[in-house]
């Protein structure tokens, strides 16, 4: 057996992660020393950590442009374009979600250090999933990427709601935790190793002893772990109910940062360890597409709380990612489909933290105000309020000119590739149509409210959530006008076997 | 199939047991008994163990439990490493060295918490 090395780690390809976490590490033990009254240096600390590891990823990615995808901690994880797009869209999220916060935990009388800290290890874990090349490490990554959440959704206690949603996430997050490790186990069983290359020779066969039906039984268990994990149905139950309990920062970048952690290692596990059932998990994935827009969008309508609509948008949203990832089981429309899924994670990410920016402006200091009435009446007393909602809300929608649009437009260009001969991808790409029509009803609602309705609408704009706003509506903008030059980021988002 | 290798732990079994036996027996027969409600309680300074289990209880207690674990589990790491530590040679010791700082941070965290302290 070969005993790792410290050249096998290949410190420099794994820098930004291994900095994050160091850094996280290292300001859990600061932050104890930082006074009450001066919690806001522990999130300029924490933003400190997210620049150095941008900076690191900026090398890393100019390394990659040279000389391509490279592996490390022993072919264990991979550098590829894939990792870096989705650490870059981790990092972004990250720092929102630490100017969202910036202002909200002191209105809320919850400001605790451990906000940034914890910020930065579900960080960490996500940037670590999206390297991901073998099953333990996937399963390492998620852990690392839960547990700071399901600490961070009780943050407002002793706020009733808040705990609900801690143990509710907790709870069902442990037992879909289960379900992935199981299918880990079945997997190795099946296939002798746990690394995605190791697992794809052994199907495809060559490996030694293969056993296709474990490993199909395995790989059904991790789907079912990684759909709870992006609030697929029917592994969405949690969802609503954590959404809305959860302080409204960690909600926004939970819906987020999760969300595309899931599928970081959705995409990586079932198209690099198992191409080869492609027919049996496409046609599996491509009908939990169907149901879950179909769900998030039809539900999404009854509900008043914008919290839990959002909570209901982000379910819908999952499910158009899932199109895209359905789409990339035929290998002639894989790599336009991995980049259409990685842009989309990327507009659905600036379009709905900048939402949830506006929700936390409208937010009163004990939870309320977060209705649909709220927004009564806002184009008068807030009119750039106003206006930047209304483009949030059209880009989630998919309307033009914003960053919605044009995500939608490559997921489905992919599913349209995909579909010839294939008429279930086609009839799933028609559910993604027309469950987008539908959304618009509840999404317009608001700018409905804003613009025709009469009322106070009353909001709080402190300087950090301006900053974040101004930057969310400015790249849900620019996104949807030019968004070329991130698409020729997103293209280059391949996934590798191994460095 | 060799069973010879097998032979140490049958022999540790055996002899556990014998010993296990010994301490029982003779504290029954040279200790004195003088039994009170209190001392026939299997924990002493814990818990009572029987009764209703949906009641209210020192989370105190959890916490001494989670910090045991999280020290055990560090035992159960460090072990295994000090059996290869010199094959593993500067990489072991830097990985182990990682974790035990991750560790101690834990600890310092704990500490500075108060969560150490009993009242």
């Amino acid at each position: 057996m070969n005993l790792p090395t410290l050249e096998s780690i290949n410190l420099a390809a794994s820098l930004p992660v291994l900095i994050l976490a160091g850094w996280a590490c290292l300001l859990t033990a600061i932050d104890l020393f930082i006074s009450p009254e001066r919690k806001h240096w522990t999130a300029w600390l924490a933003v400190l950590g997210l620049l150095a590891s941008g900076v690191a990823l900026g090398f890393e990615a100019v390394a990659y442009s040279q000389r391509g995808a490279v592996s490390a901690f022993g072919d264990m994880a991979v550098v590829d374009g894939f990792a870096l797009f989705l650490q870059g869209v981790f990092l972004l999220s990250a720092f929102l979600g630490i100017l969202l916060a910036l202002n909200y935990l002191p209105r809320h009388n919850i400001e605790r250090g451990e906000y940034y800290t914890l910020l930065l290890f579900t960080t960490s874990g996500m940037m670590l999933m999206a390297m991901a090349a073998d099953l333990i490490v996937v399963f390492l990554a998620l852990e690392l990427l839960s547990l700071p959440l399901y600490v961070l959704s009780g943050f407002a206690h002793p706020r009733l709601d808040s705990e609900e949603a801690a143990m509710k996430y907790f709870l069902l997050g442990a037992f879909a935790s289960g379900f992935l490790v199981y299918g880990i186990a079945l997997t190795y069983g099946g296939a002798g190793t746990t690394l995605l290359s190791g697992v794809v020779e052994a199907l495809v066969g060559g490996g030694p002893a293969p056993n296709p039906v474990l490993a199909i039984v395995g790989m059904g268990l991790i789907l079912v772990g990684l759909g709870f994990k992006v609030a697929a149905v029917p592994f969405h139950m949690w969802t609503p109910d954590v959404y809305q309990g959860a302080p409204t920062p960690v909600t926004a970048f939970m819906s987020v940062g999760a969300k595309a952690g899931g599928f970081a290692a959705l995409l990586r596990v079932f198209l690099i360890a198992f191409p080869a059932t492609g027919d049996t998990w496409g046609v599996v994935i491509a009908i939990i597409a169907a149901l879950t827009m179909i769900l998030g969008n039809v539900v999404a309508i009854s509900q008043s709380n914008v919290k839990r609509m959002l909570a209901y948008s982000s379910i819908a949203h999952a499910g158009y990612v899932l199109v895209a990832v359905a789409a990339a089981r035929y290998p002639e429309v894989e790599p336009l489909a991995v980049s259409a899924a990685v842009f989309y994670l990327l507009t659905y990410a600036v379009t709905n933290l900048g939402a949830f920016a506006i929700v936390i402006a409208l937010e009163r200091d004990d939870g309320t105000g977060v209705e649909v009435e709220d927004f009564a009446g806002l184009a008068k007393t807030r009119p750039w309020l106003a206006i930047a909602m209304t483009l949030f809300m059209l880009s989630l929608t998919g309307i033009p000119p914003s960053a919605g649009m044009v995500g939608k437009f490559f997921v489905f260009q992919a599913a349209v590739q995909a579909s010839v001969g294939d008429p279930l991808i086609l009839t799933v790409t028609i559910i993604g149509v027309l469950t987008s029509v539908i959304s618009a009803f509840y999404y317009l609602r608001i700018p409905v409210m804003m613009y025709f309705r009469d009322g106070e609408g009353q909001a709080n704009v402190q300087p950090a959530l301006g900053v974040a706003l101004a930057l969310t509506a400015l790249a849900t903008f620019l996104l949807g006008v030019v968004p070329a030059p991130f698409l020729q980021m997103a293209r280059h988002a391949l996934l590798t076997l191994a460095g | 199939m060799a069973y010879e290798q097998y032979i140490a732990i049958g022999i540790l079994i055996v002899f556990s047991t014998i010993l296990a036996l010994i301490v029982v027996f003779a504290s029954r027969i040279l200790g004195p008994r003088r039994p009170s409600p209190k001392k026939l309680v299997p924990y002493e300074s814990g818990m009572t163990p029987i009764g209703p289990a949906m009641r209210r209880l020192p989370i105190k207690f959890y916490l001494v439990a989670v910090l045991f674990i999280l020290f055990d589990v560090e035992v159960i790491f460090l072990l295994p490493y000090a059996v290869i530590v010199r094959r593993l040679g500067l990489y072991g010791l830097i990985a182990a060295g990682v974790f035990v700082v991750i560790l101690t941070i834990g600890l310092l965290y704990e500490w500075k918490k108060g969560a150490l302290e009993w009242e």
